[in-house]
């Protein structure tokens, strides 16, 4: 390592974990009064007048991996019923690389259909999420997950959350590799949470002098933290959306280290011009075992330099906005001890998954299976979660769950298939492989009815919303063109939508922004296109683009690429100017038979 | 002449005897009557040890006629629950009054030995709950009155007037318990029991009027009635006659989705009626038949809506009378027996047998009224024959729900709907139905307001624990109501049972916010079938086992206990519970714990409205 070159200015540290208590936030006070994340949570288990938790065990369970939640369908008929709320509760999986053995998903299904409403959730951070899981519940289901060895540690709360890494099974040498590193990174960057050990497994407490969380704290960190690995040129993780992502440099084959890029985050609020979803930079290269110091070193600055007088200005990326991209970037190499070395070179194709069969280089099959918006459920034509757990019963490879909420049936033995392919094709498993593109790479965040959050349909709608859409791009000879679509039930951002090439984001019921100009690979924040808006606008602006689009595009030319180009949507240089408004230059067109699409069936 | 067991003479020695029936012999019924509250009278003048004392002023001055008892002091006694044997009782006080009797009128609750003891002449109104049960109130004096302490009433003369309801198999049997009882200790009656069915009027006054004469006239002498336990006056204008129509203002459906059970909320008017009532008290109301009934029965019978009846004097059509007038649904004795002759029935016949009282009852339980008329039909039947085959429709009552200290010219209540299926068919509550399906908001329905004096909130410094199952936590309701305006210091504990925390809560939010407001101190609930509870069903009595200790410790402060709800189940099972806790927790036998118990009764510390 190189030493150190440039020289720290002070830093202002007027916001930041330096100041006392009581001139930080609220949550922060809690935090620091929790008990290091006890609080009342074991007596709000026992409260049988109520199938909530009290309000502050509701904040200190986030980092338990749990959040209440209630059944939105219900709330105002339950209150008329004076009734309280249907109160219940989402259970996240820590589960790094979203990798998981036969046997846990076994479990996992077990546990869905005894307490999580028979429904399982990838999430968009390849994970598992239970949804519908009562207070009494809770603790009989991280029990089962601890019986299979996985735990919901810190999968919410402002700690690091889920590690996520490229799925990539065509390079499964290294995908092994880089997998290890991401579950040594989560392992040893989550809380060690001895309340998690006491409250749910009934451990005994132990007296100590040593203080319980030698990283964390008592105040842990300012806001969530995401951590991801990415091997290109698949971005399929949206390694520029995390707040500390490591893209892999594979040279001659081997794994040569990681390039280091920090500050990306999606959420944002409406009409504050203070917040923005950012992209991460790359700011240098690091060997493979440097990935944990460096994981220190990041999230150290982050926890001492963090805001935590507002949070919703308290994620990483407003901290390196805050303090410039030099100073943050000269903080973490002083705690590392030597500058970074410059980053290497790399390129990304795209951030989807590829559907169908693929073999890696040991002959091993890895099938990847669409699953909109990730929801493992028994429909009718497509029992799914029953067809997953036969599979599961004779599949003796992995279960890789990723970003895309998708799934991979990993490392089958080429005398396996034929069996496992029977499987599939009995439960219907394989009936989007040939949908549209657009369908095929659609990602919707939870949203109604359990999300505490939307404010507006996601998860439920998408599907309608595609089946509006897949007329339009047929008329335009569009429906094999790969264009990323992305909805969330609010502007946070949980599908990732800022950086899909169309992306709409809740406002209201059925009532949306929509961005426009998103990088294909994930390398651009799209741009608000209209704000506000019901359905029939969409779909009449879509209409009117993609026609444009399928007339005028360059070859190759990416529809994002294409909506800056042709003048539709000026291109997001950075955090702030995500804020500025668009300025369209294209021309107005005629759009007479857009009342025709929007409603045709 | 009488044949008293020897037992039952209060150390007359033969000689004595002897002469008693001798002069008996020659004694028509009005003197014999006479003569036994002389000697009363003569009785109660002297000393205690039996010296001579100057003779009482009856005795002194017999009445001209010969024919009076006023010497005798008569005790109209009444076993209540819901007033309805209050109301009679009183109307037959105050008859006596009138004619001029010295007549003291007591609640079986609040009777004590001594008072009985004042009786010359006990006249005993009764209810039947359950299963063949006295009226809550009345249970402590049941037991007094058939256990081993019981006095003997040689001398006295008594009636019964049994109420009930004769769907039940049990038909009035605790005023046939107390006829029978009152008989075994030597007490003489002075008619044969009569019992009543839910339309009690006429039999009651049937039986005020046959008994007046045997309790001949005092001429012009001052009233003296003497109401030592009076029962709280009804509200003034609107009674069960003359029920008030008041407006529904909300009909909701308490229980969330996917509950197995159907339990609604409903707001009534009372504007502009000045009905009143307090915390606990009942409101009766009165249903009408659903109309798919009246219309399945009529075609059932092949008779028009059209087809003019006289029902008391009334004329109406037979489809009125069925919407709201008659019981059309009930299978009771008296539907059998007019329906065996009209269907010349064999099977009707067999049953109406008189030991087949069992198969009876059972028959009834198992079929509605057009079940049986479907199964056994009828020819060339005339709607006035089917009218009175059927007795009246009853209102029906709910525990009111509200305080009007909280809500003024509301009134609130909480209805579970009875659905079920028989032969097939869904079938529903009469009012329960009634209430579901035709009480949408500004419908009218008839209702007026049944006092309950027997379950009644303490003064405000005194700590209550309310148990309830149901919808039997609707007067926890109007209790917290009424101590949240009050600013009530007293604590409360609250139990609750249902079938399921997700769906059943009744008032959840309700109950959280007095949690959080301090009205209610601690809630406990038991869902009996929440999967939360492992192998086993949870209900109320379970926490209060849970809660041993701290309960017992209430009771010491002198905390008052209520049970409201399942009378069959919950009521026994807390009872039981109660017993336990206080033989465990107060180290008493199960004897002491049964006289804690009672004695909690007999302080009115322990109250219960069950059904």
């Amino acid at each position: 390592m190189k030493s150190i070159s440039t020289s720290q200015a002070a830093p202002d540290r007027s916001r930041d974990i330096s100041q006392p208590l009581e001139r930080l936030s609220a949550d922060e006070r809690l935090k620091a009064g929790s008990d290091q994340l006890r609080g009342t949570i074991s007596l709000s288990l026992v409260d049988r007048i109520t199938g909530a938790v009290a309000d502050s065990d509701a904040k200190l369970l986030k980092f338990h991996g749990i959040y209440q939640q209630d059944d939105r369908d219900l709330r105002d008929e339950r209150r008329r019923q004076k009734l309280e709320p249907a109160y219940q509760f989402m259970i996240r999986v820590r589960m790094p690389g979203g990798v998981c053995t036969a046997e846990q998903w076994r479990k996992l299904d077990e546990l869905a259909r005894a307490h999580g409403g028979d429904s399982l959730r990838i999430t968009t951070r390849g994970t598992i999420q239970f949804h519908w899981v009562l207070k009494e519940a809770l603790r009989e289901t991280l029990q089962g997950l601890h019986e299979v060895l996985l735990d919901t540690i810190s999968a919410c709360g402002d700690d690091a959350r889920g590690v996520v890494c490229s799925v990539n099974p065509a390079v499964s040498g290294i995908h092994a590799q880089v997998y290890a590193l991401a579950k040594q990174a989560s392992d040893h960057a989550v809380p060690r949470l001895r309340a998690y050990h006491e409250i749910w497994y009934g451990e005994e407490r132990i007296a100590g002098s040593e203080p319980e969380e030698p990283f964390y704290g008592r105040t842990y960190l300012p806001r969530k933290f995401k951590i991801g690995f990415v091997i290109p040129p698949s971005n399929d993780i949206d390694v520029y959306a995390q707040d500390l992502g490591f893209i892999a440099i594979v040279e001659n084959g081997r794994l040569a280290g990681f390039n280091v890029a920090i500050g990306g985050g999606m959420g944002n609020t409406d009409r504050d011009p203070k917040t923005w979803p950012r992209l991460a930079d790359v700011i240098g290269f690091v060997r493979a075992d440097q990935v944990i110091a460096a994981c220190d070193a990041v999230m150290g600055v982050q926890r001492d330099h963090g805001d935590r007088r507002d949070r919703a200005h308290a994620r990483f990326k407003y901290t390196i906005d805050d303090h410039g991209l030099d100073w943050i970037k000269g903080e973490i190499e002083r705690r590392l001890g030597g500058a970074l070395e410059p980053p290497r070179a790399f390129a990304f194709t795209s951030n989807g998954d590829t559907p169908g069969w693929q073999q890696d280089e040991t002959g091993h099959w890895h099938a990847t299976l669409l699953i909109p918006s990730g929801r493992v459920v028994n429909r009718p034509g497509g029992a799914w979660l029953d067809g997953l757990r036969e599979i599961a019963r004779v599949h003796t490879g992995t279960l890789r769950l990723t970003t895309n909420q998708n799934l991979v049936l990993s490392g089958i033995a080429p005398q396996d298939r034929p069996a496992i392919e029977r499987l599939l094709g009995e439960y219907g498993l394989l009936a989007l492989q040939h949908a549209t593109a657009l369908r095929r790479g659609a990602i919707s965040c939870v949203a109604l009815p359990t999300c505490g959050l939307a404010m507006a349909e996601s998860e439920r709608y998408l599907p309608t919303l595609l089946d509006r859409l897949e007329p339009i791009l047929e008329r335009h000879g569009l429906s094999q063109e790969p264009i990323t679509l992305r909805i969330s039930g609010c502007p946070n951002g949980c599908s990732r939508p800022y950086i899909a090439e169309i992306a709409l984001t809740g406002r209201a019921i059925g009532r949306y922004n929509l961005y426009l100009g998103g990088g294909f690979h994930g390398e651009r924040v799209g741009r608000l296109y209209l704000e506000n808006v019901r359905e029939a606008e969409i779909l009449a602006a879509l209409d009117e683009v993609l026609g444009h689009y399928a007339r005028d595009r360059h070859a190759g030319e990416h529809f994002g690429d294409f909506t800056i180009r042709a003048g539709y949507v000026t291109p997001v240089l950075d955090g702030p100017d995500f804020n500025t408004p668009n300025e369209r230059r294209a021309p107005r067109q005629a759009s007479e038979e857009v009342h025709h699409v929007a409603f045709c069936p | 002449m009488v044949n008293v067991p020897t037992s039952s003479r209060p150390a007359l020695g033969d000689a004595q005897w002897t002469h008693v029936q001798a002069l008996a012999d020659t004694l028509n019924n009005d003197q014999l009557s006479w003569l036994s509250g002389y000697f009363a009278g003569v009785a109660r003048g002297r000393q205690p040890d039996g010296a001579q004392a100057p003779a009482p002023a009856a005795a002194e001055a017999p009445p001209a006629q010969g024919t009076a008892s006023g010497a005798r002091p008569i005790v109209v006694l009444y076993g209540t629950e819901t007033g309805n044997s209050a109301a009679v009782a009183q109307d037959l006080a105050a008859r006596l009054g009138e004619r001029g009797h010295a007549v003291t009128l007591r609640d079986m609750a609040d009777c004590k030995p001594a008072h009985l003891r004042e009786a010359q002449d006990l006249l005993c109104i009764a209810s039947t709950y359950g299963d063949g049960d006295p009226p809550q109130p009345a249970v402590g004096f049941f037991e007094f009155l058939e256990g081993r302490k019981a006095p003997r009433f040689d001398g006295v003369r008594y009636a019964v007037l049994a109420l009930g309801d004769s769907t039940y198999e049990r038909f009035c049997a605790a005023g046939r318990r107390l006829d029978e009882r009152l008989a075994g200790l030597g007490a003489q009656a002075l008619l044969p029991r009569v019992d009543c069915d839910v339309d009690f009027e006429e039999s009651a006054a049937a039986w005020i009027q046959a008994l007046l004469p045997k309790l001949a006239p005092v001429a012009a002498t001052a009233a003296v009635v003497q109401a030592v336990a009076q029962p709280e006056a009804a509200p003034a204008g609107y009674d069960k006659r003359n029920p008030f129509p008041a407006r529904v203002l909300d009909n909701l459906v308490l229980t969330g989705r996917d509950s197995s059970k159907e339990v609604r909320h409903l707001e009534l008017s009372l504007e502009g009626s000045g009905l009143r009532y307090e915390p606990g008290d009942a409101i009766g109301l009165r249903p009408r038949n659903a109309p798919e009934v009246v219309h399945a029965l009529l075609g059932q019978l092949g008779l028009s809506e059209n087809a003019g009846v006289a029902l008391k004097g009334r004329h109406l059509t037979l489809g009125e009378a069925f919407a709201s007038e008659l019981d059309i649904v009930n299978v009771t004795p008296r539907f059998l027996e007019h329906w065996g002759r009209l269907s010349a029935s064999a099977e009707l016949e067999q049953l109406a047998l008189p030991d087949r009282a069992a198969e009876r009852a059972a028959f009834a339980q198992a079929n509605h009224v057009i079940d049986v008329i479907r199964r056994l039909p009828a020819k060339g039947l005339d709607a006035q024959a089917v009218a009175q085959a059927l007795r009246p429709l009853q209102p029906r009552l709910y525990s009111i729900a509200s305080s009007q200290a909280a809500v003024s010219d509301e009134v609130h209540l909480t209805v579970s709907a009875l659905r079920y299926d028989l032969y097939g068919q869904a079938r529903a509550g009469v009012a329960s139905g009634y209430l579901a399906a035709h009480a949408g908001p500004d419908a009218e329905i008839g209702v007026y307001i049944q006092s309950a004096p027997h379950f009644r909130l303490p003064a405000g410094d005194v700590p209550i624990i309310m148990i309830g199952a149901g919808t039997g936590v609707a007067p926890y309701r109007a209790f917290m109501q009424e101590r949240e305006v009050q600013g009530a210091t007293g604590r409360a504990w609250l139990f609750f049972g249902e079938r399921q925390f997700r769906t059943d809560f009744l008032y959840q939010l309700e109950w959280q916010d007095w949690l959080k407001s301090g009205v209610l101190d601690h809630m406990d609930v038991a869902f009996s079938r929440d999967a939360s509870n492992g192998a086993g069903k949870a209900y109320v009595w379970h926490r209060l086992r849970e809660r041993a200790r701290e309960i017992y410790g209430w009771l010491e402060e002198g905390a008052h206990v209520y049970v409201c709800g399942d009378a069959a189940r919950m009521a026994v099972d807390v009872h039981r519970t109660l017993s336990e806790i206080i033989v465990e927790q107060g180290g008493r036998d199960e004897e002491g714990a049964h006289d804690y118990l009672r004695g909690l009764q007999d302080a009115h510390r322990y109250q219960r409205d069950v059904y």
